[in-house]
Order: C-alpha cells, then sequence, then structure tokens
C-alpha cells in the first residue's frame, strides 16, 4: 500500500531513514506497557510499508502526546508523529471516530477537568 | 504592562483558582491580564500533522487578535500553553499552514507568527524579574518544601517551547525560592502523568501519578505544585497518594498576601 505509506509520511513530515534503531523513543514512552507497538517499531514498520497493521491497532490510541520521544531522539526522527499520522489515516474516514459523544457521560466524576474531554476528542475523533 | 491573556476552557470552570490567583497576583505585582473577547478553546493537545489546518484555526484567532492590540499573549494554561506556542511556531516557519490559514482566516493583513506568547511564570521570570517577585511577598512561605511538577507540556518540545531546558528545568525552582520556600528536586518531575488518558485507560494514569508522587514524596515534598489542571487531577486523584497538590499562582497569592 504504497499511497498509505505516502500519506503518513506527508502527514507527519518524518523521514523514518533517519532512525538509528536506538529504541530511546520506546525506552521514554509513558505507555509503552499499554502499547502492542512501540513507538521505535511504528518507525520501522512505516519505512517497511506496513500500515496497515499499525492502523488496526489499539497502539494509535495510546499515545499521550508528552512529546517525550520526539525530545529525547537523538536523530530528531519524531516518532509521535508517525503514531498521529496513523491514527488520522483512520479516524478521518468516514464513521471511524474512536471516541464517540454518547460514550463521555459514563467516564466523567466531579473533578475531571474539560480539558481532558476536549484532549480525548481531538486525538480520537475527527 | 498590560498582556493579551488566554485563559482556556478548564480556567472557566474546573480550574477557577488557578486563573482567579493569576489575575489578583498579577494586579499586586503590577501587571494586567486583558482577556480576549472571542477567545475558543485550543483543543487540549496539539494536532502534530503538517495537513492539520482546521485544528489550528483557534489558536491563530487568538493570536491574531493579540497581535491586533501589540500585545503578547499569556497563558496559563500548561496545555493552552503548548498549543499555542507551538500552532505559533508553526505559523512562523511552515509556509503550507502559513498559506492554507490565512487564505481560510482572510483577516485584514495576514498572520505570520508575530505575537510573542509567554507563559506566565516567563512573565514572572522575563518581564518582573523573580527578585522583584521576592521583593513583594509578603509572607513568605518559609520551611515549606515544594516540589514543581512540570509535566510534559510546559517543556517539551524544547526547541519550540523554549521555556527552560526541557530536561533539566528550574523556572519553577526559581519561582519556589522567590516566595521564600525551599524548591525538592526529584527524577519524575518532567515525566508524563498520563494526561487524558485517565479517561479510556485508568490504569495508565494510575501508574504515571503514582511514579511522580512516590518520587516526590521520596525526596521529602510536603506539597507539589503545577500549572495544569489535568496533572493536579490525575496527580491528586489517581495517584494514591495525600500529598497535596496545588496550583502555583495559589502560592503565588498566598506569598503576596492576597489569600
Amino acid at each position: 500500500m504504497a499511497d498509505l505509506k505516502e500519506q503518513v509520511l506527508t502527514a507527519s513530515g518524518v523521514n523514518p531513514l533517519k532512525c538509528m534503531r536506538c529504541g530511546k523513543c520506546s525506552g521514554t514512552c509513558p505507555s509503552y506497557d499499554a502499547m502492542e507497538y512501540h513507538p521505535h517499531q511504528f518507525v520501522y514498520m512505516v519505512e517497511k510499508g506496513d500500515i496497515e497493521t499499525l492502523m488496526k491497532s489499539e497502539s494509535i490510541y495510546k499515545c499521550l502526546s508528552c512529546f517525550a520521544c520526539i525530545e529525547r531522539c537523538p536523530r530528531d526522527v519524531e516518532p509521535a508523529k508517525l503514531v498521529e499520522a496513523v491514527r488520522l489515516a483512520v479516524i478521518r474516514q468516514q464513521g471511524q471516530n474512536h471516541l464517540k459523544p454518547q460514550q463521555v457521560p459514563e467516564m466523567l466524576d466531579e473533578e475531571l477537568p474539560q480539558q481532558a474531554i476536549v484532549s480525548a476528542f481531538r486525538k480520537y475523533s475527527k | 504592562m498590560t498582556f493579551s491573556y488566554f485563559p482556556g476552557c478548564t480556567l472557566k470552570t474546573k480550574a477557577k483558582e488557578l486563573d482567579r490567583y493569576a489575575r489578583i497576583s498579577a494586579e499586586a505585582l503590577g501587571f494586567s491580564l486583558e482577556e480576549l473577547p472571542d477567545w475558543q478553546c485550543c483543543g487540549g493537545v496539539y494536532p502534530m500533522a503538517k495537513n492539520e489546518i482546521a485544528t489550528k484555526l483557534s489558536s491563530i484567532r487568538a493570536l491574531a487578535s493579540a497581535k491586533e492590540k501589540g500585545q503578547p499573549l499569556v497563558t496559563l494554561c500548561s496545555a493552552c500553553h503548548n498549543v499555542i506556542k507551538q500552532v505559533n511556531h508553526d505559523m512562523q516557519t511552515d509556509s503550507n499552514i502559513v498559506m492554507k490559514a490565512n487564505n481560510y482566516m482572510k483577516l485584514e493583513e495576514p498572520y505570520n507568527g508575530e505575537t510573542e506568547v509567554l507563559h506566565y511564570l516567563e512573565v514572572l521570570r522575563d518581564k518582573i524579574g523573580f527578585d522583584n517577585v521576592a521583593k513583594a511577598v509578603k509572607n513568605p512561605l518559609k520551611g515549606k518544601k515544594i516540589a514543581a511538577y512540570y509535566g510534559c507540556l510546559l517543556l517539551r518540545p524544547g526547541k519550540v517551547m523554549q521555556m527552560d531546558n526541557p530536561e533539566n528545568p528550574k523556572i519553577l525552582e526559581d519561582f519556589i525560592k522567590a516566595i521564600g520556600a525551599t524548591p525538592v528536586l526529584y527524577p519524575y518531575r518532567n515525566e508524563c502523568c498520563g494526561g487524558y488518558m485517565t479517561m479510556e485507560e485508568k490504569s495508565v494514569a494510575e501508574n504515571r501519578s503514582s511514579l511522580v508522587m512516590n518520587s516526590a514524596s521520596e525526596y521529602g515534598a510536603d506539597m507539589v505544585i503545577t500549572a495544569c489542571p489535568l496533572c493536579l487531577y490525575n496527580l491528586t486523584k489517581n495517584s494514591g497518594s495525600d500529598v497535596p497538590v496545588v496550583y502555583f499562582t495559589e502560592l503565588l497569592a498566598e506569598a503576596l498576601g492576597l489569600k
């Protein structure tokens, strides 16, 4: 699926060939344990063009946008931008929102800040 | 000194104290925050994709509105600051985003990232000066051991945010010293609290927040301060720790004798 790879590379602006496979991105990722595919795997799987496997994985909803992998990558690869671009390839499709408004009320408690809800919508839905 | 001010959604609802103490402290320190009239929610997280335009417009509107007034734009919530500062960076550097956003907005004069974006802490450090903050303190918080929690959004990506050294920051510790207290350094002060994942996968937020709070306690903190409502929520609700977490503006107001 060359066009999917192209789409992910364009949206992310990332060049996965810069990666030297040190694994620091995954080592520093706060969501590591919650992910099936980890940040460094996103980099090489995008490079290989294996986008559909990533699109089917829940891992695309686990990135916290904390920018740790972006900050700490010694080669400036910016793995989080690949996770974001793969997720967008999914949720930009009609009917593929990961979080639907009707699911929200049961996730709320008295103190949950609005910031959590708007952030989740931005990451999970179009 | 007057600054345009972007409070953001949560400071009008669950985090009113973060906002209120910032405003009264500002007046006491000789600057004022002029809330932008028609600000819209920043969206909470920076849209990273190069071809995301619509999700950046609320930030660009706020930035353009501050530019019209000729004022720097001040933020307080870490998330708003991160989003607006990163979008402003796009408007300075990404010609495709600049062109598309300006074509859409049809402003009288195109916006090209001219506005200076400052976090409230940067106003204290760079415009007022922590030495002057210290001089204005009426009720120094002597003997209090306070751990600064930066989280992720204030500092990263360091190249864009340019607030401080992203791996060894000191702006909050310098703030703590200015109000007369003692800063506590601990390893997890710039690691993520688990953010919005508290909604869908609480265990991630619980693990992350516990790491932060246990680390702060271990190093002897009486209290943790933050600038982010979601961090405050996670660190109090999801960590299992009883060490208090408060907004830095609340302590500022207390030290200035306003609380």
